[in-house]
């Protein structure tokens, strides 16, 4: 989880990345993408109902950021902040995507093969952490889609505010009161049928 | 707002962040190498899905920036190079095809595909006018769209392009110039020289006798007829006047005309 005060180092390395990129677009596009390619999954996951299709939203995001990389100049490289860039793409990928499956008609519901579990020793905890995970999933996915957005890059890739904000396109503080209002509403569900994941959280 | 790990929400959602998979990347990025081939050497890119685009390194000066520039304004997609050729390329670029060997047809239209697909059933040492392939890929009056689309092939020698000619017998044009289409033709014992000299005298396709079928001048059907039971015809339709029916290898149209 990237915090406040890794800016500096992140700042460095995304100057790095765009330095790549005016030099050598393929080449700079490989580095970006070996960079950003776990918070772009993650994102995607969540944006996703499988994980296939979140692989291939993720991979959709990549061309459509390099589609449009092809047509910058070295200055408009230079200018990119490329984590909540990329981001935005993918974001407007998803709701692409959305808007062509609602056109057609839906796949049929995905069947997911329990995991087989060895027995010994953690395996309760790793059923219950499995299902908390599960459970947290399907909380988010019933927030509407700018809380789920705010809450997953706040929380999930741990994005900083400012960040979250640019993927919004919004201020720094209506940013934060969607991510806040997200999280009271996913512990609003979450009370129901998880109430033990609420213990001991600092309430205000 | 706080991150401190006391708010088990947030470290609950923080646990929802995943490993990307590891065929993510090769979703992106397509693969180039350069290979040896009947062209000489080629630039070759392929995805996942098979081969999508291949130029001779002469026709581009040998320039790899060149074939990546011309690659990326027709697929829109960036390269890196192969850690190894897929499987079926190699011979199949050198002369001798591979079943293996996949093509990546995406992002092509319906027809584009089709006239790519029919190319792709001509037999080396063998030829089919635009006609044929049109007609082959559903469209029988297109043939001149389907002479553009070949022009544009992505996968020449992949796709036999060099083996569709001109319905009076004539070569007719080569992507990368008509002297490589017919020195391609003659390295496949394509007997140009009987084709244009039939062709002169008005025979299109070649009947048996003793089989009663009749069959395109180049197909391995029509080369095995004795030259005593063999028949000339202008056009299919007098060959089936004349009792014959169409081959079933080389399927030239029964409705089909010498011009």
């Amino acid at each position: 989880m990237v915090d406040e005060c890794d800016e500096p180092v992140v700042d460095e390395a995304q100057e790095h990345l765009r330095r790549a990129l005016i030099a050598d677009l393929d080449a700079g596009f490989a580095d970006v993408v070996r960079a950003h390619e776990q918070v772009v999954y993650s994102v995607a996951l969540r944006l996703s109902s499988l994980p296939a299709d979140a692989e291939d939203l993720a991979a959709e995001a990549f061309l459509r950021a390099y589609r449009a990389l092809r047509g910058y100049d070295a200055q408009r490289i230079q200018g990119l902040r490329l984590r909540p860039w990329l981001l935005t793409i993918l974001r407007n990928a998803a709701r692409n995507a959305a808007r062509d499956a609602s056109r057609r008609p839906g796949p049929p519901p995905a069947f997911e093969p329990a995991e087989e579990l060895s027995a010994g020793p953690g395996v309760e905890q790793r059923v219950e952490q499995d299902h908390v995970q599960r459970e947290l999933g399907m909380a988010l996915g019933r927030l509407p889609e700018t809380q789920r957005m705010a809450v997953v890059l706040r929380h999930v890739v741990g994005l900083p505010t400012s960040e979250v904000a640019e993927v919004l396109g919004c201020p720094d503080g209506t940013a934060k009161s969607h991510i806040s209002r997200g999280l009271q509403r996913l512990r609003a569900l979450l009370a129901e049928r998880r109430p033990a994941l609420l213990d001991g959280r600092t309430d205000r | 707002m706080m991150l401190n790990g006391a708010d088990p929400i947030a470290d609950a959602l923080g646990a929802l962040a995943a490993p990307p998979p590891t065929g993510l990347a090769d979703k992106v990025f397509t693969a180039w190498l350069a290979a040896p081939s009947r062209l000489g050497e080629v630039f070759v890119a392929f995805t996942g899905h098979g081969v999508q685009f291949v130029r001779p390194a002469e026709t581009l000066h040998g320039d790899i920036d060149a074939f990546a520039e011309s690659y990326r304004d027709r697929f829109g997609r960036p390269l890196r190079p192969a850690a190894r050729a897929p499987s079926g390329l190699l011979p199949t670029l050198r002369g001798r095809p591979a079943t293996s060997l996949r093509l990546d047809l995406r992002g092509l239209s319906e027809f584009e595909r089709d006239v790519l697909t029919a190319t792709r059933r001509i037999p080396a040492g063998e030829t089919r006018p635009y006609g044929w392939v049109a007609r082959e890929a559903g469209r029988p009056r297109a043939v001149r769209a389907a002479g553009s689309v070949l022009a544009r092939n992505p996968m020449p020698l992949l796709v036999p392009c060099h083996r569709v000619v001109r319905a009076d017998g004539r070569l007719g044009d080569y992507m990368f110039g008509s002297a490589h289409k017919e020195k391609l033709l003659r390295d496949e014992r394509v007997d140009l020289d009987e084709v244009v000299a039939l062709a002169r005298q008005g025979v299109h396709y070649l009947g048996s006798d003793t089989t009663g079928v009749v069959c395109f001048p180049t197909c391995h059907n029509a080369r095995r007829i004795d030259p005593a039971h063999r028949h000339g015809f202008r056009s299919v339709g007098a060959a089936v006047a004349a009792g014959y029916r169409p081959c079933r290898t080389c399927r030239p149209a029964a409705d089909a005309t010498s011009a």
